[in-house]
């Protein structure tokens, strides 16, 4: 019945089965397997007899205002009197549309609207209900169901393009199911997957399968996951941990926070099996306290898995006992690297330390540990119950199965995306993400964050992939695309990752600390105009590319952690392709994008000034002269590039250089 | 295991670190943040190496040799990368090198000239931090610290206290207490083994010299001087004599060239501390009340067991340190015998230890009103001091130490080092039971540098198990043991600097475990050379019972030589 997967009867028998099927259907005792089948039917939500709403209610949700949805909706339902269901979803992607609200009517496919404010709740609500169809503009897309009634004009969401060409493993249920209910997430085969390992497969055999499957770490460093299992189950000790990095940090990148907050069954059963995998008794999930709603989320499915006893002692009978322990970080970057994050977990500062020992052989408290991040876990139940080589189909030579993406910066539908190994960026970029906004010219993608580099238009038609971005300096990092336009300034985006990285460097080893503060110092040098040059800062800006590129190899060659040793990736790759624009900083004192404000100058056009005074008067640092109903000038020494005068002149007389 | 350093080929024992290969194929690689025995932090890059077909440099300190690895110790992208790493470090350095403690002992100062840096190549971008001279015993100064780490690892894994540590991040970062408070208020106890690793000046002891200076001037004060056990054996190699030469005799005969009027030696009052601690062995061993006895002699583990272990402060002994009793000993027994007015008497001590500036300050070490000591001066200080007056110690014929307070047996000598007041102790405590004095005890088994040293000894039908530690780290061990009831024992010396007293945080900068064995190794040679080798044998201290104190642990003891202390707060 299950997709032809089997059932979770065939691995559990017994009083385990009893317990389980208790848990799933509280209300009845001794439930027959009908009643069971009947109610995971119930759960699965495939039908609904009464109108079901599901309301993105994850941070982006939120955030765009789907709590006052959720209370404008109840206001309208209350007052048309009928029997409703709400349930609030995590993210489906679409956070350029949040807040979204799926309509779910019985006997007619479940339809998802996009950006309802509670300001259109009311007449959405009653148009669809009253099967108005002048609604159905409005909608985004609708859901695929065997024989429920197809709404005209409406794509099915495998035909809308920001879905068309994405593969969801990973997020397949996010923003689709109820992510506090264990048992919707049972009856969409949950669980399965950990009962056919513990029943079934010896832990090698488990790491085999990942090995086998091509599943590489998503974290960013693109190590065969198997192989690093398989590295601490041979590892003899009396404790083994396994860790699982959700303490995601990269400016741009909200992958983990989505699968977190709208699917914490698929990471915690991922998370169960690898720890049985490498037969570690206890699991910490390392998650950064700015993502609330994600723990609570985790807190919720951990005291459920506890209760329905899939987690704790004696799981499912196997003999196998898992703790999960949720260990809140502080918001450190640094705390993403696997030794610092380790650290952190002891109690101790974070701070990287050299490797070997690796920690699958000396790591947590001098125990065999892994450390897999969110997506890399997410991906495990679907392999264990797919297959290896349906996972390895997917995906080109070196790299299989999908990878989620944070599409943000200037680009129409920032949100999430999972995508096949392989693909092209021009196609995430442009297909799936709607190219940048309000039409401007493409500029740059910035991948793998920090320690990324950028994707220029010449290499968009690049496979996504783990070794051919590195061919053109990028990295894929944990899946962070930031887009930017004609509109950015490249040197600009360069000192941003720079006062970033200065920022989170953890202060250990001298590259890093004062390399990249030298680095800084110089992007500061470089974008700065004469009104704040002081000393040798004049002469100093010349040797800046030069300096640039001598302390990125220093610190690339020498520095103690990734961190460091992909510090001044930024700084390379914007030289490689935009090296001109380093250039016209430099040596032309000019800012072509018009970004960095102390190398604009404005100017006033003679012909269109009617010497009004306004600007004269507005300026604050009295940079304007001229006499009434006379064209004013700019004296560009005392001008502090604040931009009131372009802002408050009738006449369109002033402009940017 | 065979591998190949700068084309030459070596044979190395496998597992080792290839800066330890290096090492022992007599191939020096710069360090800055490496300390012997501790887990490499891998934070100063200073030592890294290129290694053929690898991809970028590697530290040598981390990582481990393997089969037919080839090494290039000092290749250019090598030399380079290390005078790279070199200046960023100076470009946030302050350069006033002429004002430093540590002018021409700074390891960044030597390396800069190594590697030939002499000119600005990052510009310059000094953070400013704030001096912490609230420590009677340490100064510290964030602007000229590197961010090693070396003091973090030294006071958290060979100590335990955990009194700094890292602060904020990116070049923020600075080594400070918690809430960045003075040292004064943490839990710092004041061994200054974090200045002895310090390859800066960012942690020195507390400069006493000008006080000093002025009392020596002052026509009304009589300038009396005692120095440690320790220190002859030590000062020495300020002046480029061999490690574990012995230059008692010149020191003293230097002492009084700058103007001392006095010369004693703290070993006499050793022996004084041995006779009390002694007999309170043998009387807490005979009425079984507070055992096991710990030592009392170093000031930083008193101060250790006041913060973290303050339910074994009744098993300190209850005498001073012989710096104090000494101290005591001076204004209320020498100057009365001498007829001079205790309050004209300036005691000044000068100690292997940086904790001992704060013992003097202590408010239990006050006597009839005045202070036991009124000035320490560390081991550094007196080579200063000697440099000040242009005095060529090697040229200078040695003197004896004045009488009565100079005479010393060798066990006290023996202070100097972890073990040494121990078998002191035993040696007179071992008279004390069975009254025959006919055999030295020479306990061989406390005669090495470990850190936790366990010996049960049975004299006349008593037998007492001992234990002898130095480091902190060592004595959380055991006391934590003993509080789970894994340990017993009835004596337990303590030192707190590993090693003991000629590894104090006042003997010259740098913890070489060779220059600490020919230390160790000469005060051995003092002991065997020496005919007085027990305490109680000592002429001197025998007659100050006679006419003085009456008898150990007598009431007059009590008062000037005895102590208790409280228990303390602090992070």
């Amino acid at each position: 019945m299950n997709n032809g997967l089997p059932s979770i009867e065939n691995y559990l028998i017994g009083s385990n089965l009893e317990y389980f099927n208790s848990c799933l259907l509280p209300e009845v005792s001794n439930p027959t397997s009908e009643d069971i089948a009947k109610k995971i039917e119930t759960l699965k939500n495939d039908t609904v007899d009464k109108p079901y709403f599901f309301i993105g209610a994850g941070t982006c949700g939120l955030g765009a205002g789907a709590l006052h949805t959720e209370k404008a909706l109840i206001g309208v339902l209350k007052n048309i009197n009928v029997d409703y269901e709400i349930i609030k979803v995590g993210c489906i992607g679409l956070c350029f549309a949040e807040p979204i609200l799926d309509i779910f009517l019985p006997g007619k496919n479940r339809i998802s609207f996009g950006n309802v404010t509670s300001d259109k709740v009311e007449s959405m609500v009653k148009a669809l209900l009253q099967e108005d169809e002048k609604v159905l503009c409005q909608a985004l897309f609708q859901y695929r169901s065997k024989d429920l009634k197809v709404w005209e004009n409406v794509p099915f969401m495998e035909d809308y393009p920001f879905f068309k060409k994405q593969k969801r493993i990973v997020l397949n249920q996010c923003g689709i199911i109820n992510p506090l209910s264990i048992g919707q997430y049972v009856a969409h085969n949950g669980y399965l997957a950990l009962a056919k390992t513990l029943k079934e497969l010896t832990p090698l055999e488990v790491c085999t399968i990942i090995e086998k499957s091509g599943l590489k770490g998503r974290g960013g460093g693109g190590f065969l996951t198997g192989k690093k299992w398989k590295f601490a189950l041979n590892t003899p000790s009396d404790q083994k941990y396994f860790i699982c990095n959700a303490d995601e940090g990269d400016p741009g990148a909200f992958m983990d926070r989505a699968v977190v907050e709208g699917d914490p069954h698929k990471l915690l059963e991922g998370l169960i099996i690898a720890a049985y995998a490498i037969q570690a008794t206890k699991a910490y999930i390392y998650i950064r306290a700015e993502y609330p709603l994600a723990i609570a989320h985790l807190e919720q499915a951990i005291s459920d898995l506890y209760a329905w006893k899939i987690l704790g002692s004696n799981i499912f009978d196997s003999g196998f006992d898992l703790d999960i322990i949720i260990k809140k970080g502080a918001g450190a970057f640094v705390c993403g690297e696997e030794t610092a994050l380790i650290h952190s977990i002891e109690g101790k500062r974070g701070m990287p330390r050299p490797r070997p020992p690796f920690p699958a052989v000396s790591g947590l408290h001098g125990k065999p540990s892994v450390i897999n991040n969110v997506e890399t876990l997410a991906n495990i139940s679907a392999i264990i119950l797919m297959g290896c080589e349906w996972f390895n189909s997917m995906g080109n030579n070196n790299s299989k199965g999908t990878k989620v993406f944070a599409l943000s910066g200037k680009i129409k539908n920032t949100g999430l995306v999972e995508v096949p190994m392989g693909i092209t960026m021009r196609e995430i970029i442009f297909d799936i993400g709607g190219g940048p906004k309000n039409d401007k010219l493409f500029k740059a993608v910035q991948i793998g964050g920090p320690s990324g580099g950028c994707v220029t238009n010449e290499n968009l038609n690049i496979e996504i992939d783990y070794d051919s971005l590195k061919t053109i300096g990028a990295m894929m990092g944990s899946g962070g695309l930031v887009v930017m336009d004609e509109d950015n300034c490249m040197v600009d985006v360069a000192k941003f990752f720079m006062d970033f990285i200065q920022r989170e460097s953890c202060g250990k080893c001298i590259p890093c600390r004062e390399g990249t503060k030298q680095m800084q110092n110089i992007l500061e040098k470089i974008t700065r105009g004469r009104i704040s040059e002081k000393g040798n800062d004049a002469l100093d800006r010349f040797k800046g590319i030069l300096q640039l590129e001598e302390l990125s190899n220093t610190i690339k060659e020498t520095s103690l952690c990734g961190l460091g040793q992909s510090a001044p990736n930024p700084v390379l790759s914007t030289l490689k392709y935009f090296r001109h624009e380093y250039e016209a900083h430099i040596f032309d004192r000019r800012c072509p994008s018009g970004v960095c404000s102390e190398l604009i100058n404005f100017e006033i056009i003679e012909d269109k000034c009617k010497g009004c005074t306004l600007c004269a008067k507005k300026c604050p640092s009295g940079a304007i002269k001229g006499s009434p109903k006379a064209p004013h000038y700019i004296n560009n020494e005392k001008c502090i590039k604040c931009g009131q005068c372009l802002k408050i002149c009738k006449f369109g007389a002033i402009i940017k250089n | 295991m065979k591998i190949e350093i700068n084309h030459q080929s070596v044979n190395m024992p496998s597992g080792i670190s290839i800066l330890d290969a290096c090492k022992s194929a007599n191939i020096n690689i710069p360090t800055l943040c490496y300390l012997e025995d501790l887990f490499p932090s891998g934070s100063c890059r200073m030592c890294v190496v290129e290694i053929a077909g690898n991809k970028n440099l590697v530290t040598s300190c981390s990582t481990q040799i393997t089969e037919g690895m080839k090494i290039f110790t000092h290749s250019n992208r090598v030399i380079a990368a290390r005078k790279s790493i070199l200046e960023l470090l100076l470009s946030n350095h302050p350069d006033d090198c002429l004002y430093c403690d540590k002018n021409n002992t700074c390891e960044l100062q030597k390396l800069s000239a190594e590697l030939g840096v002499r000119n600005r190549n990052f510009s310059k971008q000094l953070i400013e931090k704030e001096i912490d001279k609230s420590s009677p015993s340490l100064i510290r100064d964030p602007s000229k610290c590197i961010l090693c780490g070396r003091c973090v690892r030294v006071c958290e894994e060979r100590q335990t206290v955990s009194a700094i540590s890292f602060i904020k991040r990116g070049s923020q970062t600075k080594v400070t207490t918690a809430f960045d408070g003075g040292l004064n208020t943490s839990n710092c106890i004041n061994c200054g083994q974090c200045a002895m690793v310090c390859p800066t000046g960012a942690i020195v002891e507390k400069n006493n010299i000008k006080d000093v200076l002025a009392a020596l001037a002052d026509k009304n004060k009589v300038v009396v001087v005692q120095h440690a056990p320790a220190i002859s054996v030590t000062l020495g190699e300020l002046f480029g004599f061999k490690p574990g030469s012995d230059v008692n005799g010149q020191m003293t005969a230097a002492l009084r060239k700058m103007g001392f009027q006095f010369v004693f030696e703290t070993s006499f009052s050793a022996d004084v501390t041995i006779m009390e601690e002694a007999s309170e062995l043998v009387d807490r061993v005979k009425k079984g009340e507070n055992l096991p006895l710990m030592t009392s002699c170093s000031p930083g583990w008193i101060k250790f067991v006041e913060h973290f272990y303050p339910e074994f402060l009744n098993n300190l002994s209850s005498c001073k340190s012989p710096q104090q009793m000494m101290g005591a000993l001076i204004k209320n027994y020498w100057a009365f015998k001498k007829n001079i007015n205790p309050r004209d008497v300036y005691s000044v001590s000068i100690m292997p230890c940086t904790a001992k500036k704060f013992e003097a300050g202590r408010e239990e070490m006050i006597t009839g009103g005045l202070a036991d000591i009124d000035a320490v001066l560390t081991t550094r200080e007196l080579a200063k001091m000697i440099d000040m007056f242009n005095i060529n110690l090697a040229k200078l014929k040695p003197e004896d130490a004045d009488d009565p307070l100079g005479e010393h047996s060798s066990a006290a000598k023996l202070f100097g080092v972890t073990g040494g007041v121990a078998e002191a102790a035993l040696r007179t405590a071992a008279f004390l039971i069975t009254n025959d004095d006919s055999q030295v005890h020479e306990i061989h088994e406390y005669r090495d540098l470990e850190g936790i040293k366990e010996l049960t000894v049975t004299i006349a039908g008593i037998t007492l198990k001992t234990v002898v530690i130095s480091g902190l780290s060592n004595a959380r061990l055991v006391l934590d043991d003993i509080k789970r009831g894994i340990k017993q024992y009835h004596f337990i010396e303590v030192m707190t600097c590993p090693g003991g007293c000629i590894a104090g945080g006042g003997q010259p900068f740098g913890l070489d475990k060779d220059r600490i064995v020919a230390r160790m190794k000469a005060l051995y040679q003092i002991d065997k050379n020496e005919k007085i080798r027990k305490s109680h044998h000592n002429k001197d201290v025998v007659k100050l019972y006679e006419e003085f104190l009456m008898h150990p642990l007598s009431q007059k003891s009590h008062e000037l030589l005895h102590t208790k202390y409280k228990p303390r707060t602090g992070y």
